[in-house]
């Protein structure tokens, strides 16, 4: 038998021969030590070949995530839902952001103003009086609440006197202070919707300079407003504070 | 649509399992991570947006190599290293053949030494080997997925191993000298 040409010898270790001339091949392989040497030295390279090629290069970890994620389904309908469940949230923020920081900003500036307005004026006050038990009796009848006044025997402030004030069409009392040359508006109203929006904790603002400072307890919205330095606005609202322990 | 989720779904069971193969082919190409990654990333947002086109029952293996291939083919080291292919074999240089016992040369031939001696070889051969020796496929998926015909396919293999033992060979013959 004569010996096949070589790249017969490659085919049948690619196992790329029909039956018939795979098993020619083998007969002969068995008889002819020159092809079965060429055979077994392209088996070892094949083998060899891939034994040194098959994993020489390996993915990273991260590239390997990075693929899969690609890849993962993604389920669309949550995932549009999931968005304008967002947008739904960030419109409203939005919307609700811009309706009431000038609302709040409002009321506090219309504090301000009224603040303002007694400075300017000839006659600040309503009741003049440096005690509080001829003050907080003037309000009565006048308001749907009642406060109490704290007493400053302690501190640098004095009573100046009082004066009924409104603010979004609801009465409150504006009592002033005086704290050596400043005085200092504080307001008293029931709280409720038109204060809804400033939220209950204390808060802070610099209205034109003044410092404001408003808080709730127990249904009343007590705004301080001054341009003394914001440490007197802080003992004063602690007083106001004392005096309804 | 649930139609988009469950061929989503087929695809990543396809796929995922030939992600380091791919890779590895990839690498082999490109001759670097970087453009390994690029080519792997690019075949399977290729292959993802056109499943809707594969034929399921046919092979898939070979349909994603011949995307990753193609990819390559377009990229830039992709056409620099290719453009042998197109002179044929003629560019190619013919080691000598001899007969030394090769069943004793590739015993002391490392992995080492293959690996380097199978970067030598033109890319045109280096894929082929690749495909017929690393992803076993056969002469007639080679040939469909390079697009070039069965004769071609065994003359490049045929040829890319004879360079193959004649680079061992120097390289044996060079460390025992």
């Amino acid at each position: 038998m004569t010996c096949p040409v070589p790249g017969k010898i490659e085919a049948y270790l690619d196992n790329e021969l029909s039956a018939h001339d795979d098993r020619e091949i083998t007969q002969h392989l068995a008889t002819c030590p020159a092809c079965a040497m060429a055979a077994l030295g392209g088996r070892k390279l094949k083998l060899g070949i891939r034994r040194a090629a098959s994993s020489a290069f390996a993915p990273s970890a991260e590239f390997q995530a990075k693929i899969r994620r690609s890849v993962a389904p993604r389920s669309r309908p949550s995932w549009l839902a999931g968005l304008a469940f967002a947008v739904a949230v960030l419109l409203v923020v939005v919307v609700l952001g811009l309706w009431m920081r000038p609302r709040s900003q409002n009321v506090l500036s219309e504090a301000t103003d009224l603040h303002v307005s007694v400075l300017a004026s000839a006659n600040p006050v309503d009741v003049v009086s440096t005690d509080r038990h001829t003050v907080k009796p003037w309000f009565e009848g006048k308001l749907p609440f009642t406060f109490d006044l704290p007493d400053l025997q302690n501190s640098d402030f004095h009573l100046i006197g009082g004066r009924m004030s409104y603010i979004a069409q609801s009465p409150g009392a504006q009592l002033i202070f005086g704290i050596r040359k400043h005085q200092v508006s504080v307001f008293i109203f029931k709280d409720g919707e038109n204060f809804a929006r400033i939220g209950s904790g204390p808060k802070r603002s610099n209205d034109l300079s003044f410092d404001v400072k408003t808080w709730s307890d127990r249904g009343l919205r007590y705004i301080i407003v001054s341009d003394t330095n914001s440490a007197d606005v802080d003992s004063l609202s602690d007083l106001l504070r004392a005096a309804r322990q | 649509m649930p139609d988009d989720r469950a061929n989503a779904e087929t695809f990543e069971a396809l796929a995922i399992p030939l992600l380091a193969p791919l890779y590895n082919f990839a690498h082999w190409l490109a001759g670097n991570r970087d453009e390994a990654e690029d080519l792997v990333q690019e075949t399977y947002v290729k292959a993802m947006k056109g499943f809707s086109t594969f034929q399921l029952g046919t092979n898939f293996r070979a349909w994603m190599y011949r995307i990753l291939r193609n990819t390559f083919l377009t990229s830039r080291s992709g056409l620099k290293q290719m453009v042998s292919l197109d002179d044929e074999e003629s560019s190619i240089v013919e080691p000598a053949a001899t007969d030394d016992p090769e069943s004793l040369l590739f015993a002391r031939a490392d992995e080492e030494e293959i690996r380097r001696a199978l970067e030598q070889l033109p890319v045109a051969h280096r894929e082929i080997v690749l495909l017929c020796d690393v992803e076993e496929m056969s002469y007639k998926e080679i040939a469909e997925l390079v697009g070039i015909p069965i004769g071609t396919v065994m003359s490049r293999l045929s040829r890319a191993r004879r360079t193959m033992r004649s680079l061992l060979r120097e390289r044996v013959h060079g460390a025992r000298s």
